[in-house]
């Protein structure tokens, strides 16, 4: 059953150094202020797995804090280049990242294993890409039944999925709405799970099909508002196009980076001082 | 303004826009792919269905998306399913008729490059940020169009890695390839399909203004061109319109002032 905890003790208990972390959310609900708990708590040697790394993994791949990527789409959405993403791969700056990469369905799919527990996904895929040549984790299978070539992949079990969501009930039910992307898969292929959201609230009254997360498959939840900033959260706020954009200056040198990063996350006690430091900052 | 009175890239993006009609399901990838798309829903094709792989099916944004997953994609969705379930049931199980996508480079075959420029994979010039979609839409849509500028830097002869492919050329290989790969390739300057055959990219037809010579000292490889090349119509003062007004809305709606960094 899920326990309702503050974000930094969750994250205190939960990721520890070398785990394998997913924090997903596609391009919406995607848990900013978990991971700059991370920062702050300064974990090591991440094994980082998400299918569009953006902000946030750009964030701690540049603090260091990663060893491993697993990803599908390393770019900044809308505006360009992950320049931390980017400098590691190519300079090795601040340190190695090891890289494995696949296409979005195929990450899409091996959610889906994790979550069945199957050994493998299946599906069409990579006709004439040379990815699988440089990934020993994407291979192909003869169909027993027509010969045909499937591409297959090792499911993804990640130690750990942290996700954000609109609401929590008082038990731990989560709800998600607008675009789920693959916050559910991600929740139940993982051993453990942190959900951040934006209110917890007496009673969900989620719609009969709605996307709810019981509250006996989560770990934690933790109450943060805004805690998808800059990424948005249907229904509460958009997305900070402008902050987006701003990444790209900030993130496209290392000392620039770096500064920013110590004075608003490292030298924060949490997120809510976080968006009044960056706040404080546009004002000057 | 060029004296044409439009850009290059307007004369692209209506080009594009051009080929999609009537109901067709079109997987939309952002950017150039996604203005085109949507001038074409709100000019002559209202009934086209856009999916974005964020998992919203039939899409009608007021105003182009930034990313493939923002609000307004979602708001103005028929439906909205989740990321594995748009990439299995509805690309992977035959839904779509068009894959439309940018790219950073591409080559003779219309083969996509967009994971990294010079250099290795394991240690490149410059990192690009990789697949995506592209490989699986490449390989399951119908067919796959490719909207992109026409440089000698994007029209090369040897792709440094080939990302997305979508066919492949030995016929002894059951690759579960459902749809013919790429088969039309609209730049400022011109308009290309794939030989059936082959999968060599032809010239097909120029856009007014542009000279043959123009597009072939832009291109890296020898592109052949067609006996009788056609000459793209100049974009209609209605399409023009629409599409401004498109991109006037997107820039007001995007432009809000900055809330952080």
């Amino acid at each position: 059953m899920a326990e309702i905890t503050s974000l930094r003790e969750a994250i205190a208990g939960l990721v520890g150094d070398g785990s394998q972390v997913a924090m997903e959310g596609f391009t919406h609900l995607i848990p900013f202020a978990a991971g700059h708990e991370i920062v702050r708590q300064g974990k090591r040697d991440l094994k980082l797995v998400r299918m569009i790394p953006d902000l946030i993994y750009d964030q701690l791949i540049g603090m260091g804090l990663a060893s491993s990527l697993t990803f599908s789409w390393g770019g900044n959405p809308s505006v360009g280049s992950l320049h931390r993403f980017r400098d590691a791969i190519q300079s090795g700056w601040p340190r190695p990242l090891d890289i494995e990469e696949h296409s979005h369905a195929d990450m899409a799919a091996r959610y889906q294993a994790g979550a069945s527990r199957l050994p493998f996904s299946v599906m069409r895929g990579y006709v004439g890409s040379d990815l699988p040549r440089h990934n020993k984790n994407i291979r192909f299978l003869d169909c027993p039944f027509t010969g045909e070539q499937l591409a297959v992949s090792p499911a993804l079990n990640p130690d750990i999925a942290i996700l954000h969501a609109q609401k929590a009930d008082w038990k731990g039910n989560v709800l998600v709405h607008g675009i789920v992307g693959i916050q559910k898969e991600a929740a139940l292929a993982s051993k453990k799970v942190i959900v951040t959201v934006e209110e917890i609230v007496k009673e969900l009254n989620a719609p009969m099909n709605a996307c709810v997360l019981p509250g006996w498959v989560i770990t934690c939840i933790c109450e943060v508002p805004g805690g998808a900033h800059p990424s948005y959260a249907h229904g509460y706020y958009a997305r900070d196009n402008a902050f987006c954009t701003a990444w790209d200056t900030i993130s496209s040198d290392r000392e620039t980076f770096l500064g920013w990063m110590n004075r608003h996350i490292v030298g924060t006690s949490d997120f809510a001082e976080f968006r009044q430091s960056i706040a404080a900052d546009r004002r000057n | 303004m060029p004296k044409a009175g439009y850009t290059p890239e307007e004369m692209m993006t209506v080009a594009a826009a051009r080929k999609l009609t009537g109901r067709a399901v079109c997987f939309v990838g952002i950017g150039l792919p996604s203005a085109a798309a949507n001038l074409a829903r709100i000019t002559h094709a209202p009934e086209v269905v856009l999916i974005y792989e964020s998992g919203t099916i039939g899409a009608k944004p007021h105003v182009l998306p930034l990313s493939i997953g923002d609000g307004e994609l979602a708001d103005t969705a028929d439906t909205v399913v989740s990321v594995p379930e748009i990439f299995r049931y509805w690309l992977q199980g035959g839904r779509v008729d068009v894959g439309f996508l940018g790219a950073a480079q591409i080559d003779k075959y219309g083969q996509i490059n967009t994971t990294i420029i010079g250099g290795s994979y394991e240690k490149p010039k410059v990192r690009l940020p990789g697949a995506g979609g592209d490989p699986e839409i490449a390989t399951s849509a119908k067919e796959v169009w490719i909207v992109l500028n026409h440089s000698k830097r994007n029209f090369v002869d040897k792709l440094a890695f080939v990302t997305s492919s979508g066919y492949t050329t030995n016929p002894e290989e059951n690759s579960g390839a459902r749809g013919r790969g790429p088969t039309t390739v609209i730049t400022d300057l011109g308009v290309m399909d794939s030989d059936p055959r082959t999968h060599e990219l032809i010239l097909m037809a120029l856009h007014p203004g542009v000279e043959l010579q123009e597009v072939t000292d832009k291109t890296r490889w020898d592109l052949k061109a067609a006996e009788e090349l056609e000459r793209t119509a100049a974009p209609t003062e209605y399409e023009l319109r629409a599409l401004r007004d498109l991109h006037h809305r997107t820039s007001i709606a995007h432009g809000a002032p900055a809330s952080g960094g």
